[in-house]
């Protein structure tokens, strides 16, 4: 089924920036496979992608994204509780997180922004590393390697070049995994993405461009990013796209399902907008009522990611009290075990602070790392060396 | 006068250019409805318009290569750069165009674009939110660079900035935002001392200790706690970094014989090298020791529980006065 609901509508018209893409082309329809009351409707073209989910794998869907929105409310707690300095939450996008992520294979490799970390819970990141880097422990969470994912990017837009040299690799190798990348909305104006999809259109590599369109950018709202809907854009650089409906974790599984294999038969890029919304704040610095409306969010949360999946399993008959026991125990376990691995992560020890600078040793950081530590061992109380109003 | 935060203060200097000059164009991120991350625009938009105050786009080399086109149509757009580490987008406008137009037009084309640049650490935040990139400008011919320490010089430099002709980066210490300070909001820019002079701060006899931006409450606090010991500090306030007020500065080193510079970048061909030298040429027999620099280490601006290390604290150029006296520190029996 096609439909529109989820589209940027009711948008004022007005000045430049303010009439929002309601232009032509593809984009005027949005894939949709479970409808926010819960049913499941037919697709002539994408219910084939998700043929296989069955019913069991359907209840491992849902207990993700009630996982993920888990880790979420928990690390928010945390920040709220000054165990972590800052937190981007997801609430409100776990579909297009768990829909594209447990679409991939193990050697596809991720080069996400900051907000997936429902895709790294995916990719089998230990949980206390998915908070580390907002614990300020390290500049990075964990070894992209050990989960082909590279660590969260917070130079708005940068993963989506590195993604499509990374497919560009892929290519040279002769092999069949695929790069995707996650981006906003707000990503799309900086030129690394646009010169991304160049670069992938015209090498024909096998990378994905995931698309958060969760409306807003900030304070901005995606009509001042994009006066034609985000997805309509990808066919300038000659690049398929697909507008799906990013609260609906089927949806989301069938398009990236159809991108990845696009990208694994040498069909190169394809472009995935799914159109969901931040429910949340940006960060947890950030105060949303400064810029935007309430009734938009009643309208969002109506159209709730889990809410519908809930709703499909009941309507299935497969919403039983040892099964919502089940994903309840999990949640409740994931959370404990995030929180006392992020409270009992070790602090650094002040001279790491010197470490990985170089693969090899470089005399003018050796010659500072001796200083500190004589400037370090010069104090009786070293916790007073590093305190702005100072020990003397 | 009136008490009012630095962000206060720079707020009300953005509001005086704003009704002093039509041409003058706020660009940036996040600076209309939200009044910008750290609320330095708050309430501009509704005041001045959506063609006055603009939220752009989220794209820093657009915003830049933007406003280098309305500079050319005769603007003065005063560009926010949302924190330090996100003006390396815009870096090739800054330096290829907004910093060589006047030269390479002969003069014929002006470039009167102000760059605010929230800079430094200290907030506790993630990666690129924290640095102190002011050297790679103060090294590209062209550009003007000055930085804040208090809220009186925020408010009157930032419209001096405005009004220069010349593209202006301005450095703003975040993490002094919240600080409060005294402002006289009646202070005509254009007679008050000029964005490209050093200040004397604390008067002193025996080092000269030389900061700018976030560095100059930590350099005057640690000026205190060196008179405890009997140790006389005088304290300068660069401002302006490119270019910097030499004879401010050599005059002092001529009184006190010793130079000590602190700054939160790293060390290696940052502002101190360019100080040090500088007053090493001009005041060589006035020395009575070998400058000092009290800086950011060599790394990447660390993750947040290490940051305290990285940034020079009181106790770090106490111990580098304590060097440039002779006095035991923590490098005793090294040799330089
Ligand atoms: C180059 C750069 N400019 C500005 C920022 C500050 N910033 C962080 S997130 C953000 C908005 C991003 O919006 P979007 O791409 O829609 O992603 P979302 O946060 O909504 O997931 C901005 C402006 C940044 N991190 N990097
Ligand atoms: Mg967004």
């Amino acid at each position: 089924m096609f439909t529109d609901e989820l589209g940027q509508g009711g948008i004022p018209a007005g000045g430049p920036g303010d009439s929002a893409g309601h232009h032509g082309g593809a984009g005027e329809s949005l894939v949709q496979l479970i409808t926010p009351g819960g049913e499941r409707v037919s697709h002539p073209q994408y219910d084939a992608w998700v043929q296989d989910v069955s019913d069991e794998q359907l209840g491992f869907l849902y207990e993700d994204l009630v996982v993920i929105r888990r880790i979420d409310t928990e690390a928010t707690a945390l920040q709220r509780q000054g165990e972590l300095g800052l937190w981007p939450p997801l609430l409100g996008q776990e579909a297009a997180q768990i829909g594209s992520a447990r679409s991939l294979r193990d050697d596809d490799f991720v080069f996400s922004s900051y907000r997936e970390n429902g895709v790294a819970y995916c990719r089998g990141v230990d949980l206390a590393d998915i908070v580390k880097v907002w614990r300020g422990n390290a500049s990075a969470g964990w070894d992209p390697y050990t989960v082909n994912m590279a660590t969260p990017q917070i130079i708005i837009g940068a993963q989506t070049l590195h993604a499509t040299g990374y497919a560009m690799g892929i290519q040279n190798d002769g092999a069949d995994s695929v790069a995707i990348t996650y981006f906003g909305d707000g990503a799309t104006s900086e030129g690394d993405v646009n010169e991304a999809m160049v670069f992938a259109a015209s090498f024909q590599s096998p990378v994905v461009f995931f698309c958060s369109n969760n409306h807003w950018a900030i304070s901005e709202p995606v009509r001042l990013q994009s006066h034609i809907r985000i997805a309509d854009r990808a066919a300038g650089f000659g690049i398929p796209s697909i507008r799906v409906d990013g609260n609906d974790v089927l949806a989301v599984m069938a398009a990236t399902r159809e991108a990845l294999e696009r990208a694994r038969h040498g069909g190169g890029p394809t472009f995935i907008e799914a159109v969901t919304y931040r429910m949340g704040p940006h960060t947890t610095a950030d105060d949303p009522t400064r810029y935007r409306d309430a009734n938009e969010l009643e309208d969002w949360a109506a159209k709730d990611p889990i809410a519908r999946v809930k709703g499909l399993l009941e309507r299935k008959g497969l919403l039983t009290g040892q099964f919502e026991a089940r994903v309840a125990a999990k949640a409740d376990a994931v959370a404990r075990e995030l929180r006392a691995g992020c409270i009992t992560m070790p602090d650094p020890e002040p001279l790491d602070i010197f470490k990985h600078v170089y693969s090899t040793p470089n005399s003018w950081l050796d010659r500072q790392e001796d200083h500190y530590s004589r400037y370090l061992a010069s104090f009786g109380d070293p916790a007073g060396a590093h305190s702005e109003e100072g020990a003397r | 006068m009136t008490q009012m935060t630095f962000a206060r203060a720079i707020n009300s200097g953005l509001r005086k250019s704003l009704e002093n000059d039509p041409k003058v164009i706020l660009m940036g991120e996040d600076i209309g409805t939200l009044g910008g991350v750290f609320r330095v625009t708050d309430g501009l938009q509704k005041d001045f318009g959506k063609h006055r105050v603009v939220d752009t786009p989220l794209a820093e080399s657009a915003i830049m290569g933007t406003a280098v086109g309305l500079a050319y149509r005769g603007y003065r757009p005063v560009v926010e750069i949302q924190f330090d580490g996100f003006v390396y987008p815009a870096f090739d406008q800054i330096v290829s165009q907004v910093a060589k137009i006047h030269y390479r037009t002969q003069g014929a084309v002006k470039m009167p674009i102000t760059v605010r640049i929230p800079f430094g650490g200290g907030i506790g935040s993630p990666e690129h939110h924290s640095e102190s990139p002011e050297a790679y400008f103060t090294h590209t011919s062209g550009l003007r660079v000055v930085s804040v320490s208090n809220p009186q010089d925020a408010h009157t430099m930032i419209q001096q900035a405005i009004a220069s002709d010349d593209p202006v980066l301005f450095f703003e210490p975040k993490r002094r935002y919240h600080d409060k300070g005294e402002v006289d909001e009646s202070i005509d820019p254009a007679t008050a001392l000029s964005m490209e002079k050093a200040r004397v701060v604390a008067e002193g006899k025996d080092v000269t200790l030389v900061a700018y931006g976030p560095l100059v409450k930590t350099a005057k606090d640690a000026a205190v706690a060196a008179a405890d010991e009997g140790v006389s500090v005088e304290v300068i306030d660069l401002r302006s970094l490119a270019p910097v007020d030499f004879a401010t500065l050599e005059a002092s080193v001529r009184k006190t014989g010793r130079l000590v510079i602190t700054h939160e970048a790293g060390q290696s061909g940052g502002l101190g090298a360019e100080v040090a030298t500088s007053i090493t040429e001009r005041c060589f027999y006035h020395l009575e020791a070998a400058p000092v620099r009290v800086t950011g280490f060599d790394v990447p601006y660390p993750y947040s529980k290490l940051e305290s290390h990285h940034l020079p604290s009181l106790d770090r150029i106490l111990d580098g006065v304590d060097r440039a006296l002779g006095r035991p520190n923590s490098l005793s029996g090294l040799e330089g």
